[in-house]
């Protein structure tokens, strides 16, 4: 691992692999989740929901519900419409029911909301409320919702006149058919990339509690972005905004499920509003699983035009998506399919088209960006696919593929074909030194000669590269919002002092990184800073934590309001010192004459005099916040490698190893960062090999608790061996390009390609994820082998 | 994933479960470990009216070699068989197997017996050893074959008024060996596919007592009859376990699901015959 402290460890600067101080209060009980909120006179809120995926409602029967013990009331659609509440919008401009009034659009969909005097009266009264169906047919899949003649499923949308949700193109067409007509070879990729959950340990959750005379809103919510939710608040319900508080409490797991508003929030709040008292709702696992913030469910063909010696001339994709009932993406204004467009990966080549649809279908909607970037796994795994195809097609070792195509280092800062200018990186470095550590050399000599004994053997590699860290204002907007974020500094007489954020953890580790940047930047020792998030009444503005835009944006705003209070700091040490401020200079942990390391004071020092002895003119206090616009995203990057051992009679395939290198330039915690990788790679490993939300004919949706929907033990877990190389953001006040999503967007693509690899011989380009052993069975047989 | 009312009645001897449970009727429910009623429960799937928990039953929990069987007292946990020196063969082969650890430190081989869920191990292990189940009613006790007690998808065939006490496991004083060979999603999940198998050894290496089950592959827990009399009177070999294989294939009865489909499950069943028959031969030839 390189050493990039320039602190002792008593300050923790970066580079420190400072254990977490979230943990500590989490692991013993002491942390405080939403679910362990409970206020005087608070009720409990149970949804019912839709248990068929498309049908008309005739009429809804509360009375045996309100016969139950304890229940209060039953809020229906017709209730919420009276307050203009039945409908709200989405974070892709589209509108989605909080309580269905006309029809349910898929299984789980929110139809009454029970409220009682406990958790068991609302949840036996949702039992009872008696919904009167009258079924329509189901469309479960994209294709079938956008053939002639298919059922329109948002018939109450105005001008609405198929199941058409979006279209979205980008790229330069008439250039990429061009060298599609001229190349030597095309290479053809059709593949789907399953809708997956983000399942976070703890589900979404609220409690309201708005009071009846100030009409002061305090909402103790799950949410990745307490402050962009506050702003959505005042606008749908029409609440004053400095009447509405969001805490967000320590959080178990978000992973872009709880980027959203779900309907829950609107209702448990609104029932909150009418009744005058707080009101509780937490999501059931079910509830979870079928109705809140899928991920994924793209059909994407890729094609790739390239000369015989395997140099790629184009990248041509058609995509369609599968957007559920309603289009709530969560993703910048501009985009529609997300940053997809970062399909054209590590790759040096001139011309790209792109082509998207989204169609309407009879499921949930979400399409959350699941521990990525915006639909940067989708875009990675499509071009990483279809390097494993070139190479088997054109008979080029897929290593040798990527080299012969890298973007090489001294093209940086580099413009790609859809318009992406990647910040730094070097490539070539990178695999060689992933590959030198599988020892690729021998792996594939092993492979021959396995294959001599028929046994199967699959080397995979992907090298991918992510667009985070949005983003810069004038291209990136959520509802308008300027993807930009903050950080406030106080620094306290004594030295000590707190940082407050725009940004929420959601188990980054928020509370020791940020703190680290502190303390490199200004000498406070890390464990003297207090980290405050999630507050909105108690913290500066910002868009929230998903994306990996934490460290990007809001670390950067950090690095640069620690430098404010260094710099007064420094003014306020020369004066101390008797010196100019230009003579001053900072070491780790002191100011100091320049020249005369002797005499020094420290920012302790400074501290105090800024609250006791200051300069003439100096403004009392050592407090100062930022607000953070980043010049462009950040563009981390890695090569991972992967040996599967496949079984020929069962398909079943097992990871031998799995050799990941990431370089997200400086790392501020290192032992965070291995953590965040660890947990990316597994999250890769699970939707490659187990997991998908599928449906069956009518909807229904089968994987909707964790018997069904699987979540990787430690038993199933590879090992990982983890390497890096650093390559610092040159527009990053600290170099960092963030780490939280990397392993997740790169590792599907190398786990499903050492599958590919092992059977590839045999004449097998492609199996779906998840790759189940029956489908690599199938694949085997098929194929003759 | 909040349960049904009901009521709970914590029994102190067998006699008083039965009676607790007759009172209840059909809607009554023993609780021993909970992992699969509880769960039930708690999706409302099951919504019993009473709950009758044996836990505190003293002696239940016993676990021995007896006259040529192996007892399993009704609240003999996973874990406990895991890790009892007592057991050997195919049992000892699927204990590690069931569920994941949580599951295996309460629930209990009895309570899963019962339960018989097509997909839960047990029932095939005790179908390839040709074991009993020991019930108990308000008249005494009576032993069920195996065969007989797994009546159909979740249907044992006791009546309202009993309660399973015990399974006697036999347990030969020749050459045998067995295993239990399972392909599972993930640990904890229910089996894609499970096979075990027993054998016996006659004093000429020639198999004198064969059972092949299966499990997840057909509406209940299902022995290979075909594949069994294919093995007794042979001597054991890769070719006749290979034909075993595709005899228990055959008797499979799979159904395509997200687990995978119907000609694969048929796939694996082969395969894992083949090496479950292989591990139990080395076993009792060693």
């Amino acid at each position: 691992m390189t050493d990039t402290t320039t602190t002792p460890p008593e300050i923790g600067g970066i580079g420190h692999s400072v254990k977490r101080v979230e943990d500590a209060r989490l692991i013993e009980g002491q942390g405080n989740f939403l679910d362990d909120i409970s206020l005087p006179g608070m009720l409990h809120m149970a949804l019912v929901r839709s248990p068929v995926a498309h049908a008309r409602i005739n009429g809804i029967d509360s009375d045996a519900a309100m016969a139950v013990d304890g229940v209060l009331a039953v809020v229906t659609g017709e209730l919420m419409a009276a307050h203009n509440l039945a409908w709200m919008p989405t974070l892709s401009g589209d509108t989605q029911a909080v309580l269905a009034t006309d029809k349910v659009r898929y299984q789980g969909q929110e139809v009454a909301a029970v409220i009682a005097t406990d958790p068991y009266a609302a949840a036996d009264g949702a039992e009872l409320v008696d919904v009167d169906y009258e079924m329509l047919d189901a469309i479960t899949t994209p294709q079938q919702s956008l053939a002639e003649g298919a059922e329109l499923i948002r018939d109450e949308k105005e001008g609405q006149t198929d199941n058409l949700a979006y279209t979205w193109e980008t790229g330069d067409e008439a250039a990429t058919e061009a060298a599609f007509a001229s190349a030597d070879r095309v290479v053809s990729l059709t593949t789907h990339y399953p809708r997956s959950h983000p399942s976070p340990l703890e589900t979404c959750g609220i409690v309201a509690d708005v009071n009846s005379v100030t009409g002061q809103a305090t909402i103790y919510m799950t949410s990745q972005a307490p402050h962009a939710h506050r702003t959505l608040f005042a606008l749908v319900a029409g609440l004053p905004e400095q009447n509405i508080r969001i805490i967000s409490p320590d959080i178990g797991g978000g992973f872009g499920n709880k980027v959203p508003i779900y309907p829950g929030y609107v209702v448990a709040t609104a029932a909150s509003l009418l009744i005058g008292q707080p009101v509780k709702w937490v999501e059931t696992r079910t509830g979870n699983l079928i109705s809140t913030g899928f991920g994924r469910d793209y059909y994407m063909t890729g094609e790739l035009a390239l000369t015989n010696e395997g140099r790629i001339q184009a990248m041509r994709v058609d995509m369609l998506s599968d957007q559920g009932a309603f289009y709530s993406d969560a993703q910048p204004t501009r985009y529609r399919a997300g940053l997809f467009h970062v399909c054209t990966g590590s790759y040096d080549f001139p011309h790209a088209h792109i082509k998207c649809r989204g169609a309407f279908t009879n499921k949930a909607p979400g399409g959350v960006a699941y521990r990525c970037s915006f639909r940067i796994t989708e875009a990675s795994y499509l071009i990483e696919r279809l390097m494993q195809t070139a190479a088997d097609e054109l008979g080029i070792d897929p290593a040798e593929l990527r080299l012969r195509n890298f973007i090489q280092p001294e093209q940086f800062p580099y413009e790609t074909a859809t318009g992406f200018v990647y910040d730094s990186g070097d490539y070539p470095t990178a695999l060689r030194k992933a590959l030198d550590a599988a020892g690729y050399e021998e792996l594939r000599a092993e492979q021959a000669a396995a294959r001599e004994e028929g046994r199967l053997v699959g080397i995979g590699i992907a090298h991918f590269t992510e667009a985070v860290g949005a983003g810069p204002a004038h291209t990136y907007d959520i509802a308008g919002l300027k993807m930009i974020d903050s950080a406030e500094l106080r620094v306290h007489p004594t030295g000590k002092a707190i940082l407050k954020l725009g940004v929420k953890t959601q188990g980054q580790g928020h509370e020791t990184t940020f703190a680290q940047i502190v303390a490199e930047e200004t000498g406070i020792p890390a464990t003297d800073i207090k980290v405050i998030h999630g507050d909105t009444d108690d913290t500066p503005y910002g868009l929230g934590t998903y994306a990996s835009r934490s460290t990007p944006v809001g670390g950067a705003a950090t690095a640069m309001v620690a430098r404010k209070i260094a710099d007064k700091a420094r003014h306020i040490a020369a004066h101390l010192l008797e010196a100019a401020p230009e003579d001053i200079e900072r070491s780790a942990d002191k100011f100091h004459v320049a020249g005369s390391p002797d005499q020094s004071v420290t920012i302790q020092d400074a501290a105090f005099a800024a609250y006791t002895n200051l300069p003439e003119g100096m403004e009392y206090g050592l407090e100062d916040v930022t607000y953070y616009n980043p010049p462009n995203l950040t563009f981390p990057y890695g090569s991972y490698v992967v040996v599967v051992d496949v079984d020929p009679d069962t398909g079943v395939w097992k990871v031998r190893r799995m050799v990941a290198l990431d370089d997200c330039g400086v790392r501020i915690n290192p032992m965070i960062v291995e953590g965040q990788i660890h947990g990316g790679l597994t999250e890769g490993f699970a939707m490659s090999s187990m997991q998908w939300i599928t449906f069956d004919d009518d909807g229904n949706c089968i994987g909707s608790n964790f018997m069904d929907y699987l979540i990787p033990t430690a038993w199933e877990t590879p090992r990982f061996e983890l390497l890096e190389t650093v390559t610092p953001s040159p527009h990053h006040p600290i170099g960092a390009k963030g780490i939280g999503e990397s392993a997740t967007v790169g590792s599907p693509a190398a786990f499903v390609n050492a599958v590919i690899d092992a059977v590839a011989h045999l004449g097998v380009r492609n199996i779906d994820m998840p790759v189940l052993p029956d489908r690599v069975w199938e694949a085997i047989d098929s194929a003759g082998g | 994933m909040l349960p049904a009312r009901f009521d709970y009645v914590a029994a102190s001897s067998v006699e008083e479960a039965i009676a607790a449970k007759a009172e209840g009727g059909d809607e009554a429910r023993i609780l021993a470990g909970g992992q699969s009623l509880l769960p039930m429960m708690k999706l409302r799937f099951a919504t019993p009216s009473k709950l009758v928990d044996i836990n505190r039953i003293a002696g239940l929990d016993a676990i021995r070699s007896h006259n040529g069987h192996l007892h399993v007292g009704a609240l003999v946990r996973h874990a406990d068989i895991a890790a009892s020196g007592a057991v050997s063969g195919a049992v000892a082969s699927a204990a590690p197997w069931i569920a994941d650890p949580l599951v295996r430190n309460l629930g209990t081989m009895c309570g899963s017996v019962a339960h018989c869920d097509p997909e839960g191990d047990w029932n095939s292990v005790l179908l390839a050893t040709g074991a009993e189940v020991v019930a108990q009613g308000p008249s005494g006790r009576r032993t069920i074959d195996i065969g007989d007690f797994v009546q159909d998808f979740f249907t044992n065939s006791l009546a309202e008024d009993e309660m399973v006490v015990a399974l006697h496991i036999p347990v030969p004083s020749g050459r045998s060996g067995g295993s239990y060979q399972k392909l599972e999603r993930k640990v904890g999940d229910y089996a894609t596919v499970g096979v075990a198998t027993h054998l016996e050894l006659a004093d000429d290496g020639t198999i004198s007592a064969a059972g092949v089950a299966m499990t997840s592959v057909a509406p209940i827990n299902r022995k290979a009859t075909d594949a069994e009399a294919l093995l007794v009177g042979n001597a054991p070999s890769a070719e006749l376990f290979a034909e075993a294989g595709e005899a228990a294939a055959a008797a499979a009865d799979p159904r395509d699901d997200v687990r995978g489909s119907a000609r694969w499950k048929r796939r694996v069943v082969a395969a894992f015959t083949q090496r479950a028959l292989a591990a139990a031969a080395e076993q009792a030839q060693s």
